[in-house]
């Protein structure tokens, strides 16, 4: 009996780990990335706007040094006509690297004909994709993290000041941030290039999503707010439902994550992401900053849902994948 | 008996209604080259794909080295090489680096990389380009390229589909000189083919599909024996009284038919090779021999009788 149930279990088990061949996978992709054309011209967009923009921030911050226990954090977040700050830049250059780096991944390899030959390899399907998932991932993770370190490199020699240790954690977990708000872009055009056989197709198709959380998904989180919690009265109570259900709604677009992690964590004086009633404010000295793990707690649901975004986005290209005829 | 390196019992594969593979029974032996011919779209593809674990079969069971694929996939493909119809590689890499990305899937330690690559490289002549981009390749080189790839991973059997689809004839033979190498190292290999010539001239046994279905398995002389008859023909090209010949010709023992064919062609449908007899006769009958052919038995010829047959029988 016990032989028995051994037997069924070592049959219905698949054979060694999923990632047998995972490094390998990971490791060609970086290299293939890290080399490529379209990578170079991103590198030089990026550097291009850290440098103006820091710059720009560079030339009206350092009239008031010494009046700000946060200035290098101001290096992000500082706009000066007509260039916007750095932060307003990543919004939309992060998605734009995220979707070059995968928009062709699996369907390239299928249009190269190197697909099947690479399934013949002794490894699974899983290794393949998270292999490719991770190769970018990490690519842009070097990325950004070589812009973060150029900006405060840039920020010591403008400023003359070392940043202090919560600057550099705040700054930090903003790249964190950056690096996962990425990670859903990039997740998003791996799962339409496992469902798109031309790559111009996904890369139109995820540029379009891209854009319908830009730009639309605002103003229709606003008309459904409006539809579903009219304003029929005036009471205060229904104006705010009002609002509140927009907020929501809104926070359904990363851009909107995405953006409230960044101000939480750049900007230590926000106290709320939310709405805040007077009552609430009460003791409250406005325009104190909060401490370091406060801002953390303030914006741990944004960080947790940039996160789950993109185990969920990589999950459902996963399930498609495995499920793909292999043949044309 | 030798030992079977592949073994499918009622294989059947279904895409909805449309089915692929039909109760597919296949036994390949150790050491030999089989190959599967038919049209395009009678499931050779989708057999080998679901050979490699790549496809899961709808019933039927599959053994590949004594292993099911869909079990035990990572044990067969370290030991199954597969060279896809069309193969590609990363234009952008040279072969070296191709091939170095095939090694490391295999889990080839890093110290024998090296050794192994040029090894291969220098089995399919393609040492002296090792270090160029494969996009710079000809078609042959692809090809050739495809076979070092497969052979790095030191295979005990290689499945190759269409492998010489595309390629001009020198490259071809040149391609088929290597894989009857292969044979000599003892390697298995299924060949997919609907490239008659290249197939009969290297197969040891072949399957002919249909519809998905396995309509005919044997060696070449099995198959003609079967399909044609064992009519073996004469063709003669004579001067002289065409309906006299022919008269004495049917005389001769082991003649089944004469045909007189236009002006000159005599077509003599014989038994067995009586090629001597009928040059007697026609001598003897007072006619001038210019010219007599024997036809060998062709795959082609074995293909397109059974295939009119099979047309024909449906449209009864």
């Amino acid at each position: 009996m016990a032989q028995q149930i051994e037997q069924t279990r070592t049959k219905a088990a698949r054979e060694g780990s999923p990632w047998t061949g995972l490094w390998a996978v990971v490791l060609k992709e970086m290299a293939d990335h890290l080399t490529s054309a379209r990578m170079r011209i991103l590198e030089i967009l990026i550097v291009l706007t850290a440098g103006g923009t820091i710059y720009t921030a560079l030339q009206s911050l350092r009239e008031n040094i010494g009046q700000d226990r946060f200035i290098f954090l101001r290096l992000f977040t500082t706009a000066r006509d007509p260039i916007p700050a750095f932060v307003g830049f990543l919004l939309f250059l992060v998605p734009l690297i995220s979707i070059a780096l995968a928009f062709d991944a699996i369907n390239g390899e299928f249009n190269r004909r190197t697909l099947s030959r690479l399934l013949a390899q002794p490894i699974y399907r899983d290794a393949l994709l998270l292999g490719k998932f991770l190769g970018a991932f990490f690519t842009q993770a070097i990325v950004l993290t070589a812009i973060w370190l150029l900006i405060i490199g840039l920020g010591l020699i403008g400023l003359g000041l070392p940043p202090n240790v919560e600057e550099v954690g705040r700054s930090f977990l903003f790249l964190l941030a950056t690096i996962f708000y990425g990670g859903i872009w990039l997740a998003l055009a791996l799962t339409f290039s496992i469902t798109f056989r031309q790559p111009a197709t996904a890369a139109l198709a995820s540029i379009a999503v891209w854009l319908f959380f830009t730009v639309f998904w605002e103003i229709l989180a606003d008309l459904l707010a409006q539809v579903v919690r009219p304003v029929r009265i005036g009471f205060p109570q229904e104006i705010l439902a009002q609002a509140q259900l927009a907020q929501t709604l809104g926070r359904f677009s990363p851009n909107t994550l995405y953006a409230e992690t960044m101000v939480a964590l750049l900007q230590p004086s926000v106290r709320s992401l939310g709405f805040l009633l007077p009552s609430q404010l009460q003791g409250a000295i406005i325009g104190a900053p909060l401490p370091l793990g406060q801002s953390i707690i303030l914006t741990w649901p944004q960080l947790t849902g940039l996160i789950a975004a993109t185990i969920l986005l990589f999950a459902l290209g996963y399930v498609l994948f495995q499920r793909q005829e292999i043949r044309a | 008996m030798a030992e079977l390196v592949i073994e499918t019992h009622d294989l059947t594969k279904k895409y909805g209604d449309f089915t692929a593979v039909d109760r597919l029974n296949l036994s390949v032996r150790a050491g030999e080259i089989f190959g599967l011919l038919g049209p395009n779209g009678a499931g050779k593809t989708t057999t080998i794909l679901m050979l490699l674990g790549l496809t899961e079969p709808t019933s039927g069971s599959v053994r590949v080295l004594g292993m099911d694929p869909a079990r035990r996939p990572l044990s067969v493909k370290a030991r199954v090489g597969y060279m896809p119809d069309l193969i590609g590689f990363y234009d952008e890499l040279t072969a070296i680096e191709n091939l170095a990305y095939t090694a490391k899937l295999n889990g080839i330690p890093r110290g024998e990389l090296n050794s192994r690559i040029q090894d291969v490289l220098e089995r399919v002549g393609l040492s002296h380009v090792a270090n160029q981009r494969v996009g710079t390749y000809s078609r042959g080189m692809r090809q050739r390229l495809g076979v070092a790839d497969v052979l790095l991973k030191r295979p005990q059997l290689i499945i190759m589909d269409e492998p010489t689809q595309g390629l001009d004839p020198e490259g071809a033979r040149e391609f088929l000189k290597i894989i009857l190498t292969l044979k000599d190292e003892g390697i298995t290999i299924l060949l997919a083919s609907h490239l008659l010539h290249q197939v009969q001239a290297t197969c040891d046994r072949v399957g002919l599909f249909r519809e998905g279905r396995m309509v005919l398995v044997g060696s070449v002389p099995e198959l003609a024996r079967q399909v044609l008859g064992g009519a073996y023909r004469i063709y003669l090209e004579v001067d002289g009284s065409r309906q006299e010949l022919a008269g004495s010709l049917r005389r001769l023992p082991g003649v089944v038919n004469v045909i007189t064919r236009d002006d000159r062609i005599l077509e003599v449908e014989a038994e067995k090779d009586i090629r001597p007899d009928v040059a007697g006769s026609v001598v003897s009958a007072g006619g001038r021999l210019l010219r007599l052919d024997a036809e060998t038995q062709s795959l082609d010829d074995i293909y397109s009788r059974y295939f009119q047959e099979v047309e024909h029988g449906a449209a009864n």
